[in-house]
Parts: C-alpha cells; sequence; structure tokens
C-alpha cells in the first residue's frame, strides 16, 4: 500500500504549497492594493489611530485632535474658529472622508508619507508613538479674519494674494460651516452632515476657489490691459473712439451705461474711473475675441489653478462673434471667474505686469520640525509688459482716489481697485453679484491683492453696488495685511 | 565496527525513542507562546499581561502532562506530533485571547471572552488525548468497532438536523447553552468504519471489478456502500448547509479507498462524482450560490452577501499584514467580525504575523500532516496504514479547506482551522485525533522483539596460542 501512500503525500503537499502560493499572492503580490481598498477600515483607523499633524498659520495650528472615547477611532479633529478657517483646511472627518488640504497632504499630517519614512523607522526603535507631520500655511491670520468678519452674515467669498510671490494671504467664504462638527462619526455628526447637504446656501462649498461669478466691470482691466498689450490704445490718458452709446457690432441692441457719466471718448482712465460699459465694450472689439482670449489666458483664465488645492478653471468664453466679445470684454456673457483668479489679476498689475503662482502651502514639516519641503515662488506667466501694469495701476489709483472704489482709501497707503456689479440670472432678474479687486501699494512695493465678491440676495437691488459692498471688505483685509507687517 | 544510525520513523532494531528530542521541542512549543503572549500584552496594553503567569504555568503543565503520559505509555511514538499540536493550540489561544481585547467586540451586546473557554477546552483535549494513549493500547482495537463507528458517525452528523440553524449552516447541536460541532468528532469514528471497511474488502474493490474504458468498475455490492457515503455527504451539504465536511468525507473516503486498493480509477470517480454532487447541489441551493458568487468576485458584492464582505474583510486583513505583519495585537482583523476567532483566526495571524508568520503556520500544518502520513508509512497493519492516512488526510484536507476559503483561493465553507480556532468541539476532536496518530506511531517504531538468543550465532571463541 506504500505507492499510493507515497502520492496521497505527495497531493497533500500540493495542498499546502498551493495555500502557500495563494498566501504569497495575497500578502506579497496583491498586499498593496488591497490595503489600500475604498473598503479597508484600516486606512481610516490609520488615519485616526494617532495624533495627526496640525495645520499652521502665523506658527500657531488651527486644527487639533481630540482623543475619542468610543470606537474604533483614537483621535478626532478639531479646529480652531472652523467656519473662518474651512475654506483653507477642508475637513478630516471620521465619517466623511476628507478634503482639501486635510485630504491632499493627508499623508504628512498622518505621518504615512514616504518623506516621513526615516522618522517613522527612529520612533520604531525609540518606541515613540508615530506622529504626523505640519503643514505649515502662507496665510495671515489677521487678513483671514478681516475677510470673513467683513463677510459676515453675506454670502460671498475673499481671496488675497501676495502679489510678490503668490502666497495666498486669505481665503474664506461665507456662508461657512465648521468642520468640527462633522469631524466625528457619532449620530449627531451625522446630523449635521446630512444639514449641511440639505442647506441650500451650500456651506461647504468654498466659494473663493470652486465657485464662479460673472465678474463684471471687474474684468474692464482685463480688457485694458489687452487694449495696451495689444496696441489698440497707446496711452491711458489718450482720448478713444467710442460713441455713446454703443451699438453692439452686427446687431442693434445698445450697449447702455449706468447711469449719467462721461463716456462718449472718454481716455482709459476716465472709462475705468466712471466703468464705461461702452468704451470697454468697444475695446473688447476691436482688440478681438482672439487677442482678448490670449490675454485673458495669460491672467489664468481657462485653466484651473493648483494652489494645491484645486481651484476651478475661470472661463473667457471662446470662439465667439463681435456682439458677444464686446458683451465678454465687460464681463458679462459667458465670462466667469473665481473670487482667486480675479485676485491674480489684480495681483499681476500690482507687481508689474508679473503674475506669480498663486499657493497656499508654504512648508510641510515632519514631527521633530526637520523642514521637509518648502514652496518657492514661482511665475505663472507676464500677463503685460511692467510699463503697461503701471499704467494700469494708475487707473486702478485714480478709481480708488476719485472714482467708483472711494471707499477702499487707506490712510497713508496707495490704493488701487476697481468695482464690479455683475448682472446675472434670466433678464437679470436675480440680484446682481458685488466685486471689488484692488492692491495696497506701500514704499516697499505691494503686499497684497484682494478679490471680493458678495452675492447676497438679502439686500434691496439698489443698494448693491461693487463699491458699496464689497470695498470696505477690501480694504479691511489690505488694512489687516498692512498693519500686521508694521 | 559499523554504527548503527536510523533516524526514519520506520522502526528498526535499536530505533531510538527520541522522548527527550520531543520534550527540547515541547519546551519551544511552550515558550514561544507564553512570548506570543507578552507580546499582545505589550502591544495592546502596554504592560505586562495579568495572567501571564497563569496562562504560563496552564500550558507547561499541559504539555508536562502530555509528556509523561508519552513518554509512559508511547514511548516510540512520532516526536514531532505532540509539540505541533501544543504550539498550534497554544498560539491558538494567543490569537484568541488578542481578540478578546478587541473595543470593537468589547462593545457588542453579547460579548463573551473566548480564551478562558478555549484554555478550558485545550485542557480537555489534552484529556482526551491522554485518555486515547491510556485506553487505546493497541490501535487496531478500533477495528472491532467499525460498524459501531459507522452508526456513531451517521447519529453525530444528523442530529444537527434537529437544531436551529446558526449563521446559515446546520452543524451544531445545543446542550444546556453549549454548543457542539458533531462534525469535528464525526471526522475520527467515519475514519475508523473506513480503515475497518476497506480493510476487509480491498482485495474484492480492487480485484472483482470489470475493465470498462480502461477503469476498472466494481461489483454493485462492493459499490454500494461508497454510493451511500457520496448520497450522504451530499445530503449533509443539502440539509447542513456545510460544504466543508461533505468534501471533508468525500476527500477523506477517496483517499482511503485510492490507498486500500491502489486502484486511480477510484479517484477518477471520486473526482466525477464530487463535481458532479456539487454542481447538482450548487443549481438550487442559494446559501451555495452566494459562496460561489462571494469567492468568484468578493468586492463585487460587498455590501450586499454576507459572505462576499467576509471574504474581502478577510483578504483585507492578509493584504494589510504584507509580508511581516503588523505585529502582535497591532492589526485590526476584529473589523472581519464575530467570526473573526473562529473561521477567519488565519486572518488574524495574516494581518499580525505577516506572508512569514501565515507561512510558518501552513508549514507546521504540514509537518504534521507529513508525520502523519509517515506513521502511515511506517505502519505495519493495514488498518493502522488506512486509519493514520484517513486521519492526516483528513486533516490536510480540513487545512486546505479553512485556509483556501479563507484566502479566497476555494469558496468559503465554514470550517475552523484545526487547533487554532475558538471551538470546543474542534480542540478536543483534533487532540483525540493526534492521540490516535501517536498511538499508531508508537506501535510502528516499536522496535521489533530482540529474537531468541541461539548459541549457533555466538561467536567463535579464539584463542590466541
Amino acid at each position: 500500500m506504500n505507492k499510493p501512500l507515497r502520492r496521497v503525500a505527495i497531493f497533500c503537499g500540493l495542498l499546502i504549497l498551493a495555500l502557500l502560493v495563494r498566501d504569497n499572492w495575497l500578502q506579497y503580490v496583491r498586499a498593496d492594493e488591497l490595503n489600500s481598498s475604498k473598503y479597508n477600515r484600516r486606512v481610516l483607523i490609520e488615519r485616526y489611530a494617532h495624533e495627526r499633524g496640525n495645520i499652521i498659520v502665523d506658527g500657531k495650528p488651527i486644527t487639533g485632535s481630540v482623543k475619542t472615547k468610543v470606537g474604533d477611532f483614537a483621535y478626532k479633529r478639531s479646529y480652531v474658529n472652523g467656519p473662518m478657517w474651512a475654506p483653507v483646511t477642508g475637513f478630516a472627518s471620521q465619517a466623511f472622508d476628507a478634503t482639501q488640504i486635510e485630504k491632499l497632504e493627508d499623508g504628512i499630517l498622518t505621518g504615512t508619507d514616504d518623506q516621513l519614512f526615516f522618522d517613522r523607522t527612529l520612533a520604531m526603535f525609540t518606541g515613540e508613538e508615530k506622529q504626523g507631520g505640519d503643514v505649515i500655511t502662507t496665510l495671515s491670520g489677521a487678513a483671514q479674519k478681516a475677510a470673513f468678519e467683513g463677510l459676515g452674515t453675506k454670502k460671498g467669498a475673499v481671496a488675497a494674494i501676495d502679489p510678490k510671490t503668490g502666497k495666498i494671504l486669505a481665503l474664506a467664504s461665507t456662508p461657512s460651516y465648521d468642520p468640527s462638527t462633522i469631524a466625528g462619526n457619532s449620530d449627531k455628526d451625522g446630523e449635521a452632515w446630512s444639514k449641511l447637504e440639505e442647506d441650500k446656501d451650500q456651506p461647504k462649498l468654498n466659494r473663493a476657489l470652486r465657485e464662479t461669478y460673472p465678474p463684471g466691470s471687474t474684468f474692464k482691466v482685463v480688457t485694458a490691459a489687452a487694449a495696451l498689450e495689444h496696441g489698440v490704445v497707446s496711452g491711458i490718458d489718450d482720448k478713444t473712439d467710442s460713441p455713446d452709446p454703443y451699438v453692439m457690432p452686427g446687431t442693434t441692441t445698445k450697449l447702455p451705461n449706468e447711469g449719467n457719466i462721461p463716456c462718449k471718448n472718454a481716455t482709459l482712465r476716465v472709462a475705468l474711473q466712471y466703468s464705461c460699459n461702452t468704451v470697454f465694450g468697444k475695446l473688447g472689439v476691436d482688440v478681438g475675441a482672439d487677442n482678448m482670449l490670449e490675454t485673458a489666458k495669460k491672467f489664468g483664465f481657462n485653466s484651473e489653478q493648483f494652489v494645491p488645492v484645486r481651484a476651478n478653471a475661470s472661463v473667457f468664453p471662446e470662439k465667439i462673434n463681435e456682439s458677444q466679445t464686446a458683451l465678454s470684454s465687460i464681463g458679462q456673457f459667458d465670462t466667469r471667474t473665481t473670487p482667486l483668479q480675479m485676485a491674480m489679476v489684480a495681483a499681476a498689475i500690482a507687481n508689474d505686469g508679473k503674475l506669480m503662482k498663486p499657493y497656499m502651502i508654504d512648508q510641510l514639516r515632519a514631527p521633530n520640525l526637520d523642514q521637509l519641503s518648502q514652496t518657492d515662488p514661482e511665475e505663472l506667466s507676464r500677463p503685460l509688459t511692467q510699463e503697461h501694469a503701471q499704467m494700469l495701476q494708475q487707473m486702478m489709483e485714480t478709481v480708488v482716489k476719485e472714482g467708483t472704489g472711494t471707499k477702499a482709501q487707506i490712510d497713508g497707503v496707495t490704493v488701487g481697485g476697481k468695482t464690479g456689479t455683475a448682472q446675472h440670472g434670466e433678464n437679470n432678474s436675480k440680484n446682481p453679484y458685488a466685486w471689488f479687486i484692488s492692491y495696497a501699494k506701500t514704499d516697499a512695493g505691494s503686499p497684497v491683492a484682494v478679490a471680493v465678491v458678495v452675492e447676497d440676495s438679502d439686500a434691496s437691488r439698489d443698494d448693491i453696488s461693487g463699491g458699496g459692498l464689497a470695498a470696505p471688505i477690501a480694504r479691511d483685509v489690505m488694512k489687516a495685511v498692512i498693519d500686521s507687517k508694521k | 565496527m559499523s554504527v548503527v544510525t536510523n533516524t526514519t520513523t520506520i522502526g528498526a532494531i535499536e530505533a531510538p525513542s527520541r522522548r527527550n528530542t520531543e520534550l527540547a521541542l515541547l519546551a519551544f512549543a511552550v515558550v514561544i507562546p507564553i512570548f506570543a503572549y507578552l507580546n499582545v500584552g505589550l502591544a495592546i496594553n502596554d504592560q505586562v499581561p495579568a495572567g501571564m503567569l497563569g496562562y504560563g504555568l496552564g500550558l507547561g503543565l499541559l504539555a508536562g502532562i502530555a509528556h509523561l503520559v508519552v513518554r509512559k505509555f508511547a514511548p516510540y511514538s512520532d516526536p514531532l506530533l505532540l509539540p505541533l499540536a501544543t504550539l498550534l493550540n497554544g498560539l491558538g489561544l494567543v490569537l484568541i485571547w488578542r481578540l478578546d481585547q478587541s473595543k470593537l467586540f468589547q462593545s457588542t451586546q453579547n460579548f463573551v471572552p473566548g480564551a478562558t473557554n478555549q484554555l478550558l477546552y485545550s485542557a480537555l483535549g489534552i484529556a482526551f488525548f491522554v485518555a486515547v494513549l491510556l485506553l487505546l493500547k493497541d490501535h487496531r482495537i478500533l477495528q472491532r468497532y467499525t460498524y459501531i463507528s459507522m452508526f456513531a458517525a451517521l447519529v453525530l452528523l444528523i442530529l444537527p438536523v434537529f437544531f436551529p440553524a446558526q449563521f446559515g449552516a446546520r452543524i451544531w447541536i445545543t446542550i444546556a447553552g453549549k454548543s457542539i460541532q458533531p462534525g469535528e468528532f464525526a471526522k475520527i469514528a467515519i475514519a475508523v468504519f473506513f480503515s475497518g471497511y476497506l480493510m476487509v474488502k480491498r482485495d474484492a474493490l480492487a480485484l472483482a471489478s470489470r475493465r470498462f474504458m480502461g477503469l476498472y468498475l466494481p461489483r454493485g455490492r462492493d459499490l454500494g456502500p461508497i454510493l451511500v457515503v457520496w448520497a450522504m455527504s451530499i445530503l449533509i451539504l443539502v440539509f447542513e448547509t456545510d460544504l466543508g465536511t461533505s468534501l471533508l468525507f468525500f476527500g477523506m473516503f477517496v483517499i482511503m479507498l485510492y490507498v486500500a486498493t491502489e486502484r486511480t480509477s477510484w479517484i477518477v470517480f471520486g473526482l466525477l462524482m464530487s463535481a458532479g454532487g456539487a454542481v447538482g447541489v450548487a443549481t438550487f441551493e442559494p446559501h451555495v450560490q452566494d459562496r460561489v458568487t462571494a469567492w468568484l468576485d468578493p468586492f463585487a458584492g460587498y455590501g450586499k452577501i454576507a459572505a462576499s464582505e467576509q471574504i474581502a474583510k478577510s483578504l483585507m486583513a492578509f493584504g494589510s499584514g504584507g509580508t511581516l505583519g503588523t505585529g502582535w495585537g497591532q492589526g485590526h482583523s476584529d473589523l472581519i467580525g464575530f467570526a473573526a476567532n473562529s473561521d477567519f483566526i488565519l486572518a488574524t495571524v495574516g494581518e499580525e504575523l505577516g506572508l512569514a508568520g501565515t507561512m510558518a503556520f501552513l508549514l507546521l500544518y504540514g509537518l504534521i500532516v507529513e508525520r502523519g502520513v509517515r506513521t502511515a508509512l511506517a505502519a505495519r497493519d493495514p488498518f493502522g496504514k488506512l486509519l493514520a492516512i484517513g486521519l492526516s488526510g483528513a486533516f490536510a484536507i480540513q487545512v486546505f479547506v479553512v485556509a483556501g476559503g479563507v484566502m479566497g483561493l476555494i469558496p468559503l465553507t465554514g470550517m475552523t482551522m484545526p487547533f487554532l480556532a475558538a471551538g470546543g468541539s474542534s480542540v478536543i476532536a483534533n487532540w483525540a485525533l493526534i492521540g490516535i496518530l501517536i498511538r499508531i506511531s508508537d506501535t510502528a517504531r516499536r522496535p521489533a522483539p530482540a529474537p531468541a538468543p541461539s548459541p549457533d550465532a555466538e561467536m567463535t571463541q579464539v584463542v590466541r596460542p
């Protein structure tokens, strides 16, 4: 009976061998795939197993970790001044995953990133508990506070940039939400979450980066830049050839101006000061749709920006006829922009024509305070020459000195700006958006450029204007930045 | 002068008893689980676990008693079987204790820690082991109980039908609040029956057959009992929805039949019959269909089919372990849920000890099987050979079916990993199984009685001048 016995022995050996092969397949070949499966709760457990690293503003953390008592997640995320910082941090929730910086830099914050390999290995030997690294932002607490409080109960957003470097200084969006309320995975967090989901005001929407609005008259600075760059106008104090009212080419529709303002054949400076639709509509047509698009793209339109959180692409429409070009050139028709994009426009002008790539993560830091990476300022493009940029500065400064933007004035500081009141809805039935873009300039150059949009449907229609609603907020933000530099 | 060295289990004159080897190995088998226990305690609670001394002494005592009994009553038995079983049992206890520490389990409503019970069952298992060695002076006595064994096996198998199904399968009987899985004991009983029956009928089965298309077809009266067993295993599958047990019995039977008759055709028959039966059952048994669907793509059915979710969770546990594992006590295999300490206990091994640890465990099982087959080879009587190969073949199939199911190699069947999994029946039955194997190996390795001294063989006296 020994021959079949040996064969059975081989058979049993094959069974064990099959198991060994399968085990290698599972635990070696497929390990990574299984370990990062979206069904694998260990990913979440790991994310909350230790105190998470922090997101830091002005040297102080705006996030924290709280020990939880129940469940398999050891820690829960907490936020300092959550609603104010929500557009910057995003949220990290045990039940609803994470967003924005919390998600993008999850590896660093959790401590699993490859850059932290050495720290982890060291901690393994010293027996220290694993820790996450920190994310140091470029934001300014004072500017953010001014922006958030300026918006107050109104619906809107603020983006502020340091024109010289592209550092984002403020990124506010209202109405906001407190990420702390959805950080856990209790029933209470679930209720808070569904309340946020159902809220028609969309508190979770990051309006500064993800919402595009018609920019209205603020877009006229882009048109002015295009006109200068493409040689349609040579000086800002030269008379333009523009009728009032202006009948858009190919139509019988008159493009009107708001109110009784001196727009006929006005100079660029005057036209921007009074925000003449006729002048800039015609300029856009004279520049041509293609050239307008080219300049807009140089300012960052029509592409997504990653700061590193993704910002939606702003739009200057392509393939349009002349009348559409006229409308697009005054920030209507299909032109849409994020607040960040308009802040970039103001920043490029303030920085003498050099547009810096906006970013909001300055450094990544290991738990032992070693710097892991540093973001260096990077030039994105040059939408206009230094000469033309300075011309635009003069124009924008006139707007603030004696035009529609007087409410943005700051004592002892040169401020340039542009108001905007963008109409939207069918037949302009909805209340318009109030816009203001501006920059401040001191002896040391320009420390800040801001874009503010207020979409307040509660205010009565007559009260809505960029100068009235948005300019004071921009002023406060600029003032906060300048004061904090003193 | 030539030195006679003999290290095989095939007994020869002056075969060493190897009891001291066993004792040394046994020391490892006790010390390794104690360190594992310490490791879990330090990992989870940052302190030396309170029960460490008790656990260590308990395990040491049990192993010591078993060793002394073997030394006294089965002195020539295989030296590896007892340490292997002790090691697996000890590590199983640690794994179960580790899962008891899960906060997730502790927060469920009817949480009962499993380790204490398991230690009790292990003691009971070793008591069974001792009883086997004490009562069974010679394994051939079991031959007398061939048909009683069959009757016992049938009763054991049919009993669960009268008890309510748990977790989708009727394989438990509940007496006074304690669940017993009679299938585990039936495994041994049926092996005894097969050995006895085949030993008597093997010639008839092997020789009195007609040749048909290259295969030897047996006569109807010899084939009858085989068909009965086949039908029985299918019936178990149908009524108790217990894939594992039916596969186990059938596989064991085919192996023993093959060994007894030395005819390959039996394997062909076996495979054909089991394939036919499996396909037939799968067409109208939704439980079985679910398991097959879950096996084919566990992640597709995640959250939809219970079995799918379990397999996917188990696979993720293995994946998370990677090559070296997270370390004792630092995994999250409790996510698998209620079966984590029984059917899926190997997933904990996979996660916390990694590929290296899992392979080591599989090799430990492989070694037990190998020692079992070696015992069968060494056994001098056909009954002993058949019984040993039946038991070790069944053991191998059980390991394959459970581990294969947990690792997604074959459909999940819901059997338990011998010695590792929480559950009294399994531990006790497997200790009894090891006891029987040790008894057979003792008989097999026992040196032949010294030949009577013959005057002719005496050396010639040389007288120097």
